[in-house]
């Protein structure tokens, strides 16, 4: 299993009814994903999260989605039915999404959520879930488990509810996570010491990670594999350290638009669109 | 331009009272650019709108061209300092159109030639006659910031406040708003006051700058010793290293109490 590829998509395109007609979200991704962590990059509109979405089959009711091959751990996504779906959903494949305070139910305390996570999946005692729990804050770093376990997602802090979220995705050891924007909403320390117990949990169990971002820099130190989308399309691939030398213009125009630290410029260079990038 | 002696901000009253910002000191120079760096709750922005006048209840001093400000702002200290915020989807009416967002603080100044100046300021900051009648919700997001920018602009005045202003946007679309604030501080001889937690961000736009933490400041500094990454302050030269991306190692060594 390991050498299989957990997840093949080839030719994915999902496309939204609008009252202005179709709009194609995603034109034509394919990659194939093992256990390792792959970034996809993009500004805002170029289908990144519309394809972390599609693998969960979460797009919105007015969207449809083909492909010619869309599978997860030999199973067709295509023709899943919801059962399956669900079976799917949170066990084998969870989420983590940008900001904790909108994705934790604000009144129950987060270590019945993180406990639900796993009593939902899984046939045991609410005794075993809430220790199962407890131990999956731990391995998150959170110093006091039995406090935190008790708190309400308003009493912590955004770091913590990020930890809280990963513990709660992590606690069924899925076999493949998305995480969209895990820690935009970060202060940047906060955001890397969240993304090394990500990094760790995800190098230790095997788990597979798409990694969606906007922040190019990030993805170029944190993920082993990058994809550079723009319009729906990806025009680009490279290994995540390879990124610094990408080709295409579009990824080196935004690259080249970043203000850097200590190589001042008098003015920014920024980028001119190319129609032909859209293909 | 700008001078900021001993600010205090306390919110809440008793055993619940934040003490946001204390006792900071700085001061910027006429046409300068000074930035206010720090992670949140460091109270950089509490600065900031502590000298805007959005904020009711703060000690210190706060002179403004050599006025010094009290609790009510006056009508001459509004046509010389505005604002320009974070999220330009909440800082625009979204029943307004271009033209009545541009025109509202002209009328407001009591300053004729509106329609002159409407089309100036739309000009200056890249856009076309299109745009003029078009609702908030008919621009993207860098064309809104755009709008801040010339809502802040129409009145002519002397000193911008920006907090955060390119932290919503795409990376290419930043690079076209940094620009933009860039010439139009050269052209007009502006003064700025930049609040961002992208060390980036200010080292590309500031000479000045102060590293927030807690409240205080811990470190003023010049810009080139951001640039040349010898900052003094351990806590600043941890923002440093924090700025260059994921790396295990780095994380293993943060220390929150610094």
């Amino acid at each position: 299993m390991s050498d299989a590829a957990l997840l093949e998509i080839e030719d994915l395109s999902v496309t939204y009814r609008t009252a202005k007609g179709p709009v194609e979200a995603v034109r034509g991704v394919s990659f194939t994903l093992g256990r390792e962590k792959l970034g996809i990059v993009g500004e805002s509109g170029s289908g990144k999260s519309q394809t972390g979405r599609a693998i969960l089959g979460l797009t919105d009711g007015n969207g449809t989605v083909h492909a010619k091959t869309f599978r997860f751990a030999g199973i067709d996504l295509r023709h899943a039915s919801e059962r399956t779906m669900r079976s799917i959903r949170g066990n084998r494949i969870s989420m983590i999404l940008q900001d904790p305070r909108y994705s934790l139910n604000p009144v129950m305390p987060v270590g019945r959520q993180i406990a639900e996570a796993f009593l939902v999946h899984h046939r045991t005692s609410q005794r075993d879930a809430r220790q199962r729990a407890l131990n999956m804050l731990e391995a998150v770093r959170i110093r006091d488990p039995e406090r935190v376990y008790r708190a309400y997602p308003h009493e912590l802090s955004g770091g913590m509810g990020q930890r809280v979220m990963i513990a709660m995705m992590m606690i069924p050891e899925p076999d493949l996570i998305i995480a969209d924007e895990p820690t935009s909403a970060l202060d940047v320390t906060v955001s890397l010491q969240v993304l090394a117990i990500l990094d760790r949990l995800v190098t230790e169990r095997g788990t597979g990670l798409v990694f969606i971002s906007h922040d190019l820099e990030l993805v170029a130190s944190f993920c082993d594999r990058v994809l550079i989308m723009y319009a729906g399309r990806i025009v680009e691939s490279c290994a995540a350290r390879d990124l610094a030398e990408a080709k295409h213009p579009y990824t080196r125009g935004l690259l080249n638009s970043l203000p850097k630290i200590d190589r001042p410029v008098a003015v920014l260079p920024t980028l001119d669109r190319d129609p032909s990038w859209a293909g | 331009m700008l001078s900021v002696r001993h600010l205090d901000v306390r919110f809440g009253r008793n055993e619940d009272a934040v003490h946001a910002v204390r006792d900071v000191t700085f001061e910027v120079g006429r046409g300068a650019s000074f930035g206010l760096v720090g992670e949140s709750g460091s109270g950089k922005s509490t600065v900031l709108r502590a000298i805007a006048g959005l904020v009711d209840r703060w000690t210190g001093t706060i002179e403004v061209g050599g006025e010094a400000l009290g609790a009510e702002r006056s009508k001459r200290f509004r046509r010389e300092v505005q604002m320009v915020f974070q999220d330009p989807y909440g800082a625009l009416h979204p029943r307004h159109t271009v033209d009545q967002i541009l025109k509202e603080p002209l009328e407001i100044h009591r300053i004729g030639d509106r329609d002159d100046r409407v089309m100036q300021a739309l000009a200056e900051v890249g856009l076309d006659e299109r745009f003029r009648f078009r609702f908030p919700h008919q621009l993207s997001g860098g064309q809104r910031q755009r709008i801040a920018v010339a809502r802040a602009l129409v009145i002519e005045p002397k000193v911008i406040l920006l907090d955060e202003p390119t932290s919503a946007l795409d990376v290419s679309i930043q690079a076209e708003v940094l620009n933009l604030l860039q010439r139009l501080r050269r052209e007009r001889s502006l003064t700025y006051v930049l609040v961002s937690h992208n060390l980036a961000v200010v080292s590309h736009m500031c000479d000045t700058l102060a590293v927030m933490r807690d409240g205080e400041v811990v470190e003023g500094m010049a810009v080139e010793a951001l640039r040349s990454g010898t900052p003094t302050h351990p806590y600043t030269r941890q923002l440093f290293r924090a700025a260059s991306g994921y790396d295990a190692d780095l994380v293993a060594s943060l220390v929150d109490d610094l």
